[in-house]
């Protein structure tokens, strides 16, 4: 490992844009996907990007990885720019940096087994002879509690959970430095969900390395991470400690997502958002929350409000409301969750 | 809807423009036609005669927009072997042809669609068997050896029907039923493989599980996004009527379009070949432009953004 | 007398066995949670109980609608309950509707089934329907494709569509599991909400313990094809007796307290043309013993309402009288 105190990652105003183009005659518009998101990861440490379908928090993912180049802003990798995917310091880089997908049977080949899935990267970056190469695949396949006879198993006969865990010792083999989970259990049934949890964050301690962990679901995001991160249509709108976050959710939005969260024996009272996720494609002017925020205000029609900590405690949100810079006809929500 | 059927024409417009341009750019690639049609051992005079007859001294571009405003115009030049406009040639041939392949276009479908959906709503039954049986001989058997079994049986064997020539409707039966027979087991396969797919959807559970009786469910449900699928391959056949009767023609003498294709190739008649060649792409167009119109009609997602309530 | 009980059922596709003895009762009125992991059997005892599985299913039992046994009964009997005494809502709503009809046509199409309405009659119900499930704008929307409508908006669709037959039951099949947090909270609050104004019962099928335990009074654990543990919502999770719903309980990650590892099962399902002998969930389960895999356990009563279906369960309520002493009952087994 290289780099001393500075940060594992360092992504700063990250923008990413698509082009779409409505019918052959259509005048294409852009989306943004991303609209300046900077997060900062350390070794060790696991963020949280919690979100609803069409945040963004997908395209971040990739945007870090360098697999998509951004717009706009920079990612820094262990103190140094992220090289133009395709390139080969890119290539290079990439062992250090690794991916698992939501759903395993896609991401694994069908027609291959699975430990020659696993050791596609080693052979990818030419590590180690073709003996420490199956050294190291026997080993990684141990550490995620993998059987020596699935190495010669298809990724069909395996189960869900067993497939996670291939995905996993693929993304594993070559001792990233990096992380990112997109949606690692959401296709997975709720006790594999556990041990796909339970399996990250013990190989995260052995290994140090830093976790980026994309998903929907709070309960898991709060398990597995130091810090966590709200999108909301291609911003962060709120960032802290999870128990923080969980517990006196600053930003409307998180106020309701907290809400929402089902949970066995869950008596609080819900606040049920209006409307539907919006379209990244017409976003609303000013907070782009603020049509389905109960405490909106004239300022979130036209302002959009910049993620920064707020006086009292230091929490970052980007909310005018939360940091009194309007001052609604309704006070926020104080919600008991839990 | 108007937006999408103008964008249909725009797109249609384009691949004819595409297609013109293919066939001159052939027609120049496969060498000097003045000396394929002239023979290489001709005078160079006549040569040159003509190649200012045809315009061929001109620079390219020159020549490609004067084949452009010749196409546009229906003025293909005229045929070598009897010196007459080559479109009257090609036309007059057209009703000969149409006269097997619409009565076989009409077969594919009364025949091919119902023995589909029939073969999947009763898989593996007897009759899905059989269907899947004639379905896949339709398919292997190349249409000339079914039209000389055919000829076999009804000319020779039985000695009930002309083998071949057009001197009366009799003449037309083998013929339109070789091409009906090949046509209907392709549709008929798609057709069962299209509905399969269908029956499996969810909104099929959904609609049986609102009460609705079985037979409505497939009627209303069923059938509409089935036939998503299967107008692709009713287009493909459409596209063929003036085309896909070549092979058919040919066995059995019957004087057409296809027949009038293989008879000027072996000639050389290039004005012929390429009034056809150009003739049938526009037909190929025009089918496909018929199938995305239809599928406008039959699946509103095809629409897309035409009508504004999205979201 | 329960408003539909379902009795014995059991469902084999070929060798695997999907069901394996479903017993089962809903009250009227009454909002019952079915939960599980994919695969448990937890839809297709639905789907078996209105006759809306493959004829390739082996079907056994008896589902007791009003006294008389619907299992297997003729189309002319089976049509009227579809839709009109019991209606299904889907996992993934876009996949549910039909997408080449209109929305206002689908909802329209159940009111004439079961209500013999049509025309501007039927027209002014379906927007009443969709008023009342909350679909805005929806005077405009009765002409709109479901692909031009949001996954929750889908939803509501079918909801409406449920609502149409005015059924006395709503089966929801994972209602919620393709849509997002925010949305999910919207939809279980409309059901909810309706079942309060119409009084309909409600079976709710989910994965997720937690959308169950908000929604339902009374939920049933499912695993490998059967019911392993019945009670009341609060007593399930304060007396979880079944290691099984133990463990699931144990999955789920805490919203406060200290960050522990999660208890988590481990293993996987068993196939179901693969199930192990005696109890099917021994081989994944921390207190087997031999006996587990040769006894396969029946329900036993751990308090009032309140059934377990393992031979460890021990009954909490000091007052509940066992049908029989328990270590006979055990003893019994074992000899079998």
């Amino acid at each position: 490992m290289t780099g001393g105190t500075a940060d594992l990652l360092d992504a700063c105003d990250l923008a990413r844009s698509y082009m779409i183009r409505r019918g052959l005659l259509g005048r294409s518009t852009a989306v943004r996907a991303v609209d300046g998101v900077s997060l900062k990861l350390a070794r060790g440490e696991t963020l949280g990007l919690v979100g609803e379908s069409g945040c963004g928090k997908s395209t971040t993912a990739r945007l870090v990885l360098g697999i998509e180049p951004p717009d706009e802003g920079v990612v820094r990798f262990d103190g140094a720019a992220m090289p133009r995917s395709g390139t080969s310091a890119w290539a290079t880089l990439r062992r250090r940096m690794q991916m698992v997908y939501q759903d395993p049977l896609q991401a694994l080949d069908k027609r291959l087994t699975i430990g020659t899935q696993i050791a596609e990267p080693l052979d990818i970056h030419r590590i180690g002879t073709p003996a420490e190469r199956e050294q190291r695949v026997a080993a990684v396949m141990a550490e995620v509690g993998l059987q020596p006879h699935h190495a010669g198993r298809h990724p069909q006969s395996l189960s869900g959970g067993q497939r996670q865990r291939a995905v996993i010792a693929r993304a594993l083999v070559t001792n990233p430095d990096l992380l990112v989970c997109d949606e690692p259990i959401s296709a997975l049934d709720v006790s594999i969900q556990a041990l796909v949890l339970n399996l990250l964050m013990d190989l995260q301690e052995r290994s140090g390395m830093g976790m980026l962990f994309v998903s929907h679901d709070l309960r898991a995001v709060r398990q597995i991470s130091h810090r966590v991160a709200v999108m909301y249509l291609g911003r962060i709108v709120e960032e802290g400690e999870p128990d923080a976050v969980l517990h006196e959710p600053a930003h409307p939005y998180t106020q309701a997502l907290v809400s929402a969260i089902p949970h066995p024996g869950k008596t609080a009272s819900r606040v049920i958002l209006q409307g539907d996720p919006p379209n990244p494609a017409n976003r609303p002017t000013g907070c782009a929350f603020h049509p389905r925020c109960p405490v909106a205000t004239a300022t979130c029609r036209t302002e959009t409000p910049d993620l920064k900590p707020r006086a009292s405690d230091g929490r970052r949100v980007a909310c005018h409301v939360a940091h009194g810079e309007a001052s609604s006809a309704r006070a926020p929500a104080s919600l008991e969750t839990c | 809807m108007l937006h999408y059927v103008l964008s249909r024409l725009l797109r249609a417009a384009v691949s004819i423009v595409m297609v013109v341009t293919f066939v001159f750019v052939v027609l120049r690639m496969s060498g000097d036609p003045a000396t394929v049609i002239m023979g290489a051992d001709a005078p160079p005079e006549a040569i040159d005669a003509f190649r200012k007859a045809w315009g061929l001294d001109q620079p390219v571009w020159i020549q490609y927009f004067a084949f452009f405003e010749a196409v546009f115009s229906g003025e293909l030049g005229r045929s070598m072997r009897d010196g007459r406009d080559v479109v009257a040639v090609v036309l007059e041939r057209v009703p000969s042809t149409l006269s097997l392949t619409v009565p076989a276009f009409l077969i594919n479908i009364a025949v091919g669609i119902p023995a589909g959906v029939h073969a999947a709503l009763h898989r593996n039954s007897l009759i899905d068997r059989c269907v899947m049986v004639m379905a896949v001989t339709g398919f292997a058997v190349p249409s000339f050896i079914l039209a000389m079994l055919l000829v076999l049986i009804f000319s020779v064997n039985l000695g009930w029907l002309p083998s071949a020539g057009q001197d009366s409707w009799l003449n037309a039966i083998l013929p339109i039923a070789t091409m009906g027979f090949g046509g209907a087991a392709l549709l008929a396969r798609f057709t069962r493989s299209a509905m399969l797919e269908v029956l499996g959807q969810s909104y099929i559970r959904t609609a049986s599980a609102k009460g609705l009786p079985w037979p409505a469910v497939v009627w209303r449900h069923a059938l509409q996004n089935a036939a998503i699928p299967t107008i692709t391959i009713i287009g493909f056949m459409l596209g063929g009527l003036v085309a896909g009767a070549v092979v058919v023609e040919s066995v059995f003498s019957w004087p057409g379009v296809g027949r009038l294709l293989v008879v000027s190739v072996a000639n050389r008649d290039l004005a012929v070949v390429q009034a056809i060649v150009l003739m049938i792409a526009m037909t190929m167009v025009a089918a496909n432009m018929v199938v995305d119109v239809l599928y406008g009609l039959v699946d509103p997602r095809m629409q897309g953004q035409a009508r504004g309530a999205r979201r | 007398m329960a408003f539909i009980e379902i009795e014995n059922l059991s469902v084999a596709f070929g060798r695997s066995m999907a069901l394996r003895g479903i017993n089962l009762s809903v009250e009227r009125g009454e909002a019952v949670g079915l939960v599980g992991e994919s695969g448990c059997g937890k839809s297709v005892t639905w789907l078996a109980a209105l006759g809306l599985l493959p004829a390739s299913a082996t079907v056994r039992g008896s589902v007791w609608l009003d006294g008389k046994d619907i299992l297997g009964a003729p189309k002319a009997r089976l049509e009227p309950v579809r839709g009109g005494r019991i209606a299904m809502i889907f996992q993934d709503p876009a996949a549910s509707l039909n997408p080449v009809h209109r929305i206002g046509r689908q909802i329209g199409e159940a009111l004439t089934l079961h209500r013999r309405m049509k025309g501007e009659q039927a027209r002014a119900e379906v927007i009443r329907l969709m008023d009342q499930v909350g679909i805005p704008d929806a005077k405009n929307r009765f002409n709109a494709y479901p692909h031009e409508l949001s996954g929750g908006q889908n939803q509501r669709v079918m909801i409406a569509m449920a609502l149409a037959g005015e059924p006395e039951l709503l089966v929801a099949d994972e209602p919620t599991t393709a849509l997002d947090v925010t949305i999910q909270a919207q939809i279980l609050d409309l059901l909810t909400t309706l079942r309060r104004d119409t009084g309909m019962a409600m079976v709710l099928i989910s994965h997720d313990l937690g959308v169950v335990s908000e929604t339902c009074s009374r939920i049933a654990v499912m695993y490998a094809g059967r019911i392993v543990e019945e009670a009341p919502s609060e007593r399930m999770f304060s007396h979880p007796s079944h290691p099984y719903t133990r463990g699931l309980l144990g999955s789920l990650p805490p919203l406060t307290g200290p960050r522990q590892r999660l208890v988590a099962i481990p293993g996987s399902v068993p196939e179901a043309a693969r199930m192990p002998k005696g109890c099917a969930f021994a081989p994944r389960c921390g207190l087997s013993t031999e006996l587990c895999t040769d006894v396969d356990p029946t329900a036993l009563p751990m308090a009032d309402e309140h059934n377990a279906a393992c031979i460890f369960a021990k009954p909490y309520q000091a007052d509940i009288h066992l049908v029989r002493d328990r270590s006979a009952f055990i003893r019994e087994r074992a000899m079998q």
